[in-house]
């Protein structure tokens, strides 16, 4: 149940800030400082979510593990300018092989 | 021009079996893993929904992280609303597509009948897609057995990377990433699993205010950041 009211919350909230978007008349939005958010909290967030889900477990502790050279694999993409899917498949595969490498 | 837009397309949706593969690895059914895909319909979001919820988030703090990452769609909006001019009636339909691709798309156009056709075909294509590849995964998820066995839960952090990869351009932009993987691993051991990167978005704020002086020249500048990181990605 609290899986569901987490998606309604989000889809409502998600749905609400693109429809405010197309709808509200240019200056409101149009700020510096709102402007520079908008585009720096998204940053802060991604880079958050890409540490925490790779070094954290579900027991709240911070581990190097498989998943890290996962994404290492993942960057080393990225620098090549691979494409979005050999990223995403490099990592996946590493992951899977340090793993099953070291049991 | 609609060849760009259902390359995007197809590139766009097929990361959608990634998520639903994610979304089943973290618990999510079958029905919730849809739903997520059709009604909020914004593959960062959803993943860090996921992610949270995987973790043992609560529902709120899940959904706050997944809300802050959708809310730059506000923006792109406003800059699609000028050039497309949609009638009051079809902006609720246009609402669920407005995206990092579809806007990549829509604001390389020259002029508004072809950013029209451009948001249309990127959207149509993008939604199909990325609805029924979720679909595929998170039943494809149960056939395959642990995800992580796969190597799928480093699927989640590597489609994170690759969304900041290109946006990682300036010191400050460097700065506050740095900042908010320190403050969010700081954050693990102290606080309940989904409240870290709510903490950690505080980078931005920051930052801002460290480098306050001498940064209002940049506006444009930023402006423009987030449309072309994602014309990049292609």
């Amino acid at each position: 149940m609290t899986t569901w009211i987490a998606i309604g919350v989000t889809a409502f909230g998600c749905y609400a800030v693109k429809l405010l978007g197309l709808s509200v008349p240019a200056g409101i939005l149009e700020r510096p400082l709102v402007k520079r958010l908008a585009a720096l909290v998204p940053l802060a967030l991604l880079a958050a979510l890409t540490a925490l889900q790779t070094f954290s477990t579900s027991e709240l502790k911070l581990v190097v593990d498989a998943r890290a050279a996962g994404l290492a694999a993942a960057a080393v993409a990225l620098l090549l300018r691979a494409p979005f899917l050999v990223v995403i498949g490099a990592a996946v595969l590493v992951t899977a092989a340090v793993r099953a490498l070291t049991g | 021009m609609v060849r760009d837009a259902l390359a995007v397309g197809v590139a766009v949706g097929l990361s959608g079996f990634a998520f639903g593969v994610t979304s089943a690895g973290a618990g999510l059914t079958v029905a919730q893993t849809c739903a997520l895909s059709l009604l909020v319909f914004s593959g960062a979001s959803q993943f860090a929904l996921v992610g949270a919820l995987g973790a043992g988030g609560s529902p709120f703090a899940a959904a706050a992280g997944a809300f802050f990452l959708g809310a730059r769609n506000a923006f792109y909006g406003l800059r699609l609303s000028q050039l497309l001019r949609l009638p009051r009636a079809v902006r609720p339909f246009a609402a669920q597509w407005v995206i990092d691709e579809t806007s990549a798309v829509t604001l390389a156009q020259p002029d508004r009948r072809s950013a029209r056709v451009g948001f249309t075909v990127t959207g149509v294509t993008i939604y199909l897609l990325w609805n029924l590849t979720t679909l595929l995964g998170a039943l494809g998820a149960s056939a395959l057995g642990d995800p992580a066995g796969w190597g799928l839960d480093a699927a989640g952090p590597a489609v994170f990377l690759a969304l900041l990869a290109p946006m990682l351009k300036g010191r400050r932009e460097r700065t506050v990433a740095g900042l908010a993987v320190i403050l969010a691993l700081a954050c693990v051991p102290l606080l309940p699993a989904g409240v870290p990167v709510l903490v950690a978005a505080l980078a931005a704020p920051i930052v801002l205010i460290a480098a306050r002086r001498g940064t209002a020249r940049e506006d444009a500048a930023d402006a423009t950041t987030t449309a072309q990181r994602t014309e990049k990605d292609r």
